[in-house]
C-alpha cells in the first residue's frame, strides 16, 4: 500500500493484511501492452498522415449522395410541402420517420459517453468520441426535417412555429404541445452532445498542438485547445466538470426519446396512445445507436489498424448491449399486443391487428426479423468473434429500427377511426432522396471528422491501461 | 537570458510523479503543479487539492435554467403583461385547459434546466482553470510538449514563499527525476 492514501491507510481493516485477495480478472482495454506513446502515434497518425486516396473517393461520393437532400429540401421550399407523400389520413410520413429514426442512431453516442461513464466501464473510452460524432451529426440530419416539414423554413423561427421569439403580434407557441417540448428537447441535446464531444476534445487537441510541425495547424489547434497545458489542478476541475456533464447527460438522453415518444403517445390514435412508449422507444434508441457504430467502427478498426484498441472485448460489450435492447424491444412488441387484447379496446386491437396482419404487414414483419431475430444471433461467442457477421447484422438493426418508426407511424395512421377515409400512403421520389441524401450528409461530416480530429479520446485511453495506476509495478 | 518563473522535474511514470507530488505537498510548498498526460487517480489527494467547485456553477446554471423555463411559459401563455417593445404575453386558449399548470411546463423546464447546468458548469471549469490562457511558462519549453504523450512533469514557481534557488534545487534533485531544469518566465 502506498503512502498515496493515508486516511485509507488508518481505515483498512486488519484482515486485509492476512489474506491476500485475488484479482477479478479484467480484460484490458489496450491490448499487447501498448505504452502512452503507441496510443499517442496511433491516433494522431491518423490525421497527420497525408490523405489517403480511399478518403477522397469516399469523400466525393458521399458530397455526391448528400446532394440529394439539399435538392430535395430545395425542391420542397421552393414548390411545397405537396411534393412530399403526405395526405389524408397519414399526415405524418417519411418526415417524421427519418427524424424518429436519425435521432435515435444519436442516443448510442451519448449512452457511450455518459451513462457507460458514470457506470466506471472501462471500455467506452476508446469508441465514445467517434460515437458522440455520430451522435451530433445524426442530430445534425435529425433536425432537418422538422424545419423542413413546415414548408416555409423562415417562419420556424419568425414568427416562431418551433422556438418562442417575441413578435409583434405576440404569437407564441402551444407550450402544451409535445412537439415544442421535442423542439427544446432536440435543440438541448444537440447543444449539450457538442459541449460534451468538445470538453472532452481539450486535451488531445492540445496533444496535437503539441506534436504540430506547420504554424498553421500549431495555431488552428492550439485555438481549440484552448491553451491546455495538462496541469493537475485543471485536470481537477475538469474531471468534475466531464462527472457533471455525465450526470446531466444521463437524464437529458433519457428525456429527449421519451419526449420525441410523446410526440405519438399524447395523441389518442390507436397504436400511439400507449404508457409503454417512453422506454420502448429509448430501449429501441440505443438499439439502433450500437447498431450504428459497430457499422461505423468496424470498418475503421479494419482501416486503420485498430485492432489493440478496439479489442474483442469492446465488439463483445456492444454486441451484448445489442442483444440486451433488441430483446428488450421484442418485448415491448410483445407487450403492445397483450395490453391492447387484455385492454379490449376494440380500435386498439384492431390497430394491432391490422399492423401485423394488415397492409403493412410486410414493413411489419421485416421490423420483427430486423429487430428482433437478427440480435438473437449475438448469444453465440462464435458469431461475435467473427467481425463480418457482427457488421452484417449491425445493419439489419439499422434497417429494422428504421421500419419499427415507419411501422408506427404509417399503420396506425392509415387505418384511423372513420373507414371512409383509410388510404395508402406511399412515399414520393422526393422523401425517398431526401432521405437518402442525409446518408451522405452523415458521410460527409463523418469524414471530416476522421480528417481533422482525434478518432479515439486519447488521454482517457491512456488513464485506464494499467501502467497509468501509480501502483502498477 | 529571460527571468526564472520557477524549476521543473521530469519523470518517466505516473507512480514516480506520485510520489513527487507528495513530497512536495508535504514539505509545504504552495505554488506549485503536476503536468500529466491524462488525469492520475489519486492524484488530486497527493497534491493535497479541496475538491474542485464546479458543482457550485452547475446548481447555480441548473436553478436559473428551471425558473428560466417555468417563467417563461407562464409569461408566454398565462399572462397578458405588456412589457412594450420588448415583447408581451398573451392568455393563449387551446381546448378550454389552464393557462397554465407545471405539468405541461415541466418538460421544457426540465430541459433548459439541463442546459443552463451544462453551460453554467463548462463556464465554471474555464474560470476556475483561468482558461483560455495560451501564454504559460510551461507551454514555451519544448521538452514539456512531451506531457502531452507519455511524459510527467513537475515544477515549483519561483513566487512561492518557501522558494529559495538551492534549497529548492537540491529538494528538486532528491525527489529523483530524470531531469531538472530551470523553467524561464
Amino acid at each position: 500500500m502506498s503512502s498515496a492514501h493515508p486516511t485509507s491507510q488508518a481505515a483498512r481493516p486488519a484482515i486485509l493484511d492476512e489474506v491476500d485477495p485475488v484479482d477479478i480478472p479484467r480484460q484490458p482495454c489496450v491490448a499487447n501492452d501498448r505504452s502512452f506513446n503507441w496510443i499517442t502515434e496511433k491516433v494522431c497518425g491518423i490525421i497527420e498522415e497525408k490523405t489517403p486516396t480511399w478518403w477522397w473517393v469516399c469523400f466525393v461520393i458521399a458530397c455526391c449522395t448528400a446532394s440529394f437532400t439539399v435538392i430535395g429540401l430545395g425542391y420542397l421550399t421552393a414548390t411545397g410541402v405537396g411534393v412530399w407523400g403526405l395526405a389524408n389520413p397519414v399526415n405524418w410520413g417519411w418526415a417524421i420517420v427519418n427524424f424518429v429514426f436519425w435521432i435515435g442512431i444519436g442516443h448510442a453516442g451519448t449512452l457511450i459517453s455518459a451513462i457507460l461513464c458514470l457506470l466506471r466501464q472501462k471500455w467506452r473510452t476508446s469508441i465514445n468520441r467517434a460515437a458522440e460524432a455520430m451522435t451530433i451529426f445524426a442530430v445534425v440530419c435529425a433536425g432537418l426535417f422538422p424545419v423542413f416539414h413546415v414548408g416555409r423554413v423562415w417562419f420556424a423561427l419568425y414568427p416562431g412555429y418551433l422556438f418562442p421569439f417575441p413578435n409583434a403580434n405576440a404569437i407564441w407557441p402551444n407550450f402544451r404541445s409535445a412537439l415544442l417540448w421535442d423542439v427544446f428537447a432536440v435543440s438541448t441535446y444537440g447543444t449539450v452532445s457538442v459541449l460534451f464531444w468538445y470538453i472532452g476534445l481539450i486535451p488531445d487537441l492540445a496533444t496535437v498542438r503539441d506534436r504540430a510541425k506547420t504554424k498553421i495547424r500549431k495555431i488552428a489547434y492550439g485555438i481549440f485547445a484552448m491553451g491546455w497545458r495538462g496541469s493537475n489542478r485543471h485536470w481537477s476541475n475538469y474531471e468534475m466538470l466531464y462527472l457533471l456533464l455525465a450526470g446531466l447527460s444521463t437524464p437529458l438522453v433519457l428525456s429527449v426519446h421519451t419526449i420525441v415518444s410523446f410526440d405519438f403517445a399524447i395523441s389518442l390514435v390507436p397504436g400511439w396512445h400507449t404508457t409503454i412508449f417512453p422506454p420502448y422507444f429509448v430501449a429501441g434508441a440505443i438499439f439502433s445507436g450500437f447498431g450504428m457504430v459497430l457499422t461505423l467502427m468496424l470498418p475503421l478498426r479494419a482501416v486503420y489498424g485498430m485492432q489493440d484498441l478496439i479489442t474483442q472485448y469492446h465488439i463483445d460489450c456492444m454486441t451484448k448491449i445489442v442483444l440486451a435492447t433488441g430483446t428488450m424491444v421484442g418485448y415491448a412488441y410483445g407487450m403492445e399486443f397483450f395490453i391492447a387484447a387484455y385492454g379490449a379496446n376494440e380500435f386498439e386491437i384492431f390497430a394491432f391487428v391490422n399492423r401485423a396482419f394488415g397492409n403493412y404487414a410486410w414493413a411489419y414483419w421485416i421490423m420483427i426479423s430486423c429487430n428482433v431475430i437478427s440480435p438473437q444471433f449475438f448469444w453465440f461467442k462464435k458469431i461475435r468473434e467473427n467481425t463480418t457477421m457482427v457488421w452484417v447484422i449491425s445493419l439489419f438493426v439499422n434497417v429494422g429500427m428504421w421500419f419499427e418508426r415507419f411501422v408506427i407511424t404509417v399503420t396506425s395512421l392509415s387505418r384511423d377511426f372513420l373507414p371512409s377515409s383509410w388510404g395508402y400512403y406511399s412515399p414520393t421520389v422526393v422523401d425517398i432522396f431526401t432521405y437518402l441524401g442525409t446518408f451522405g450528409l452523415f458521410s460527409v461530416l463523418f469524414l471530416l471528422f476522421l480528417r481533422f480530429v482525434p478518432l479515439m479520446a486519447m488521454a482517457e485511453i491512456k488513464a485506464v491501461t494499467p501502467q497509468a495506476d501509480p501502483h502498477h509495478h | 537570458m529571460a527571468d526564472k518563473f520557477g524549476i521543473i522535474a521530469k519523470f518517466d511514470s505516473p507512480a514516480d510523479i506520485m510520489h513527487a507530488a507528495e513530497k512536495v505537498r508535504d514539505a509545504g510548498y504552495k505554488c506549485w503543479d503536476v503536468i500529466t498526460p491524462f488525469p492520475i487517480h489519486g492524484m488530486d489527494a497527493a497534491m493535497g487539492l479541496k475538491r474542485s467547485w464546479v458543482p457550485r456553477f452547475t446548481i447555480l446554471g441548473g436553478t436559473a435554467g428551471f425558473l428560466t423555463g417555468m417563467s417563461m411559459i407562464f409569461f408566454t401563455s398565462a399572462t397578458d403583461l405588456d412589457l412594450g417593445i420588448l415583447s408581451s404575453g398573451y392568455e393563449l386558449i387551446v381546448g378550454g385547459k389552464p393557462f397554465f399548470s407545471p405539468h405541461f411546463a415541466f418538460p421544457v423546464s426540465y430541459e433548459l434546466t439541463i442546459l443552463f447546468s451544462a453551460f453554467a458548469s463548462i463556464a465554471g471549469m474555464f474560470i476556475l482553470n483561468k482558461l483560455p490562457m495560451h501564454y504559460h511558462p510551461v507551454l514555451k519549453m519544448d521538452d514539456v510538449a512531451d506531457s502531452s504523450d507519455d511524459k510527467f512533469f513537475l515544477y515549483i514557481e519561483k513566487q512561492d514563499p518557501q522558494f529559495d534557488d538551492a534549497k529548492t534545487a537540491e529538494f528538486v534533485q532528491s525527489l529523483h527525476p530524470v531531469k531538472v531544469s530551470d523553467l524561464e518566465e
